[in-house]
């Protein structure tokens, strides 16, 4: 090591600067100093001074995505309920966790996002400014991620993404403040690209239906991107606006475009309706239908329109069949609210999860210490393995879930909807570090 | 490229929307016209009546009695909506009206939120309407040519009612001069309720009708309503006829804008009506000078 730094141009003399530095650090926790080491930065201390630390939480709970924030939000809260009482599921992921987080207990605020970034900012700077919030979560939408994450770099305070498929979350967008668990745009292409190319052939038309805000774009592109290594042709890409009332003329538009697959980016509700009145006028009878980036609930709200259809996806409640922790998830969900837990919750829980853990393993709230330990890469347990977060733009490596739905046959219950077909591990899938120009910003 | 077959589907689209949009604002405009309230909860009595035709369909399985249902449910609703509040606001300031108007639809909405949840929910269309019509030039979804017969024929009905009936005679006279027909011995504020049930009504019929095609959600109403007042500002506030004419020409102007770039489709909705209230500020059908 010591031939390495001298390699890289580092003087005797600042070799010895440095020896003294660690020397003299590794007495610090004996020192009086010791708080000037850790300078207060964002809501640290004031936010854990006493004995509970706070999480600001906002989540669409009405318009299009209010379906699965409600799902997000259930997570949320049962992550913080077991945080709090040191639930078992919870050691698995942070073993140091015992009752609470570094022994406080976590109380959270909840506000409705509605999908919108102006809203979902105003309510963490609320909650930031009012409850010293030391961690706010938030998505659904990328639009309302991409906003947060400017907030939490610019306030200082850690930003645990909820759901956002865009590409520019931990892309151009991205911050030394953000992190973000599940897969995105360029995942999604890169694991349903080669199974669609094997499933309908080379050289097929595909139209487009995309909602206009980064997710769609950045998702759109990188389905194009991937299908044309395979030949694939784009007829028409329709791009409506998020929470369009109606597609029909979009839809016509398809309907004419002399396409072989309509690959639906739209989410929430929106693929829900696009999809339902794709099948009123006609084109799934013809065309074959993709959604490369779902959420399950999407199966039940179609009534049987997904049947055989591919779809990309982050977790689907029978991969508990494989991952002894997602039955451990499932069955303490259900028991609370009822039904099978579904992506948002997943997402929710997971990344709450991780991040009591690097608290934890950091030994203290203060952000530029978690922020590093999460920099770190280090293995960490999920529902769907194991997964690391990647230093360079923090988007956490993890597999993407391919599923097929089911026939009606083929299901064996009532929320039996998807076959999965393959898990395709992470590392293949993503991007070169700062292909999608992220520069994550200072510590401090 | 834009072939014609799909210029004539996406006409019959527009045609499909402007109906339905005719009709919801016929309700908003004849309210209006009457009994001077701009009723924001509107969009709000359009989803509800989807959501009424929903349960009596689960009930009965029937699209006839789930259509019944969400209507009249939706009338009884207005009824009972001018009884209890809007009757206290008729002499208080325009801002008054909007306002509790508004709250009364945020209410609707949480209400029923509270109750089915924000998943959407669908109410099939009649088995016989049920798939694609081949019109020999192109193929186009049953139900939504159905849709047009539907609402034309609700239209008509509203028609004869505001235009052949003495109840509808005295609502015209109310329109144009409410104090004369008063002083004539004629009960407004009973016809007021009538009205504003009728009004309702058109909106809780437009709602199940429409149901089969835009699945429910509690937000339902919310887009739907901005597209209705931007009609009723068209065809001229308080004009029936006007209506229906803003609500085809509505509907013929998003369905055509998207043909070529869906984006714009709300772009050059609001600018015709820019363009409507430049050169007639009173709207198309409306009548000069009206208040």
């Amino acid at each position: 090591m010591t031939d390495d730094l001298i390699r890289r141009g580092l003087s005797r003399r600042g070799l010895l600067q440095t020896t003294a530095g660690l020397i003299g650090g590794s007495m610090l926790p004996a020192m009086p100093a010791f708080a000037e080491d850790k300078p207060a930065i964002g809501t640290y201390p004031a936010g854990v001074s006493g004995s509970t630390a706070f999480i600001g939480i906002s989540v669409p709970r009405t318009g299009t995505y209010a379906v699965q924030g409600e799902d997000e939000l259930k997570g949320y809260q049962l992550a913080i309920e077991h945080i709090n009482e040191g639930h078992d599921l919870i050691k698995k992921i942070s073993p140091k966790t015992s009752k609470g987080v570094l022994g406080k207990e976590l109380k959270f605020g909840v506000a409705d996002s509605a999908a919108k970034p102006n809203e979902a900012v105003q309510a963490q700077q609320r909650f930031i400014s009012e409850n010293k919030a030391i961690m706010i979560t938030g998505g659904t939408s990328s639009a309302v991620a991409v906003a947060l994450n400017k907030l939490a770099q610019r306030e200082h305070v850690l930003f645990v993404c909820g759901i956002s498929g865009s590409n520019d979350t931990t892309g151009k967008d991205c911050v030394r403040y953000g992190f973000r668990q599940n897969f995105y745009g360029q995942t999604a292409a890169a694991a349903i690209g080669p199974v669609l190319v094997k499933q309908f052939g080379k050289n097929k038309k595909a139209a487009y239906l995309t909602p206009d805000y980064t997710y769609g774009h950045t998702v759109t592109k990188s389905m194009q991107d991937h299908l044309a290594t395979a030949g694939w042709t784009t007829t028409t890409d329709q791009v409506a606006p998020l929470g369009a009332p109606d597609y029909s003329s979009y839809l016509l538009n398809v309907a004419n475009s002399g396409a072989d697959v309509l690959i639906n980016v739209n989410w929430g509700h929106d693929a829900v309706l696009s999809t339902q009145q794709a099948k009123q006028f006609g084109i799934l009878d013809k065309m074959k239908l993709v959604v490369p980036y779902q959420v399950p609930f999407i199966a039940r709200e179609t009534n049987g329109l997904m049947q055989g259809v591919f779809a990309a996806t982050d977790y689907w409640w029978t991969l508990e069949d494989k991952f002894p922790l997602a039955k451990m998830f499932n069955e303490t969900f259900e028991k609370k609210y009822g039904y099978k837990p579904e992506w948002g919750a997943e997402n929710a829980y997971i990344s709450f999860a991780h991040w009591a853990r690097m608290c934890e393993e950091a030994g203290s709230f203060y952000p530029p210490d978690v922020i590093k330990t999460y920099e770190k890469g280090e293995t960490l347990p999920s529902f769907v393995g194991d997964v690391h977060y990647r230093a360079e733009d923090h988007q956490c490596v993890r597999p993407v879930v391919i599923v097929r739905g089911k026939m009606e046959k083929e299901m064996k219950g009532k929320d039996d909807y998807w076959e999965v077909i393959e898990i395709v591990p992470g590392e293949g899938l993503m991007q070169p570090p700062g292909a999608f120009g992220c520069h994550l910003g200072d510590y401090s | 490229m834009i072939s014609w077959p799909n210029f004539v589907s996406q006409l019959f689209n527009g045609l499909a929307l402007g109906a339905l949009l005719a009709l919801i604002s016929s309700g908003l405009t004849i309210i209006y016209g009457t009994l001077g309230v701009l009723n924001l909860a509107h969009g709000a009595m359009f989803m509800i009546g989807g959501y009424a035709g929903f349960v009596a369909f689960q009930y009965t399985d029937s699209f006839i009695l789930a259509v019944l249902a969400g209507s009249l449910f939706v009338m009884l609703l207005g009824v009972v909506m001018e009884r209890t509040i809007i009757r206290h606001f008729y002499h208080r300031p325009h801002e008054d009206q909007l306002l509790v108007t508004f709250g009364l639809g945020i209410c609707f909405v949480e209400i029923i939120r509270l109750i089915f949840s924000s998943q959407s929910q669908l109410v099939p269309p009649p088995a016989m309407l049920q798939g694609i019509t081949n019109l020999g030039f192109m193929f186009y979804p049953t139900y939504r040519l159905a849709v047009v017969g539907i609402v034309a024929i609700a239209l008509g009905a509203l028609f004869i009612v505001l235009y052949r009936t003495r109840l509808g005679m005295i609502v015209r006279a109310g329109i144009e001069d409410s104090v004369m027909v008063d002083s004539l011995g004629i009960n407004v504020y009973r016809v007021f309720m009538v009205v504003f049930g009728i009004g309702a009504m058109a909106a809780g019929f437009a709602g199940i009708v429409n149901a089969p095609v835009v699945s429910l959600t509690p937000g339902i109403g919310d887009d739907i309503l901005v597209q209705t007042f931007v009609v009723v500002v068209i065809g001229g506030v308080g004009s029936f006829p006007g209506a229906i004419l803003g609500g085809l020409i509505a509907g013929e102007i998003i369905s055509v804008t998207s043909m070529f770039n869906p984006g714009y489709a709300y772009v050059m909705l609001f600018a015709a009506m820019a363009l409507v209230l430049v050169v007639r500020p009173h709207g198309l059908l409306g009548v000069q000078g009206r208040e």
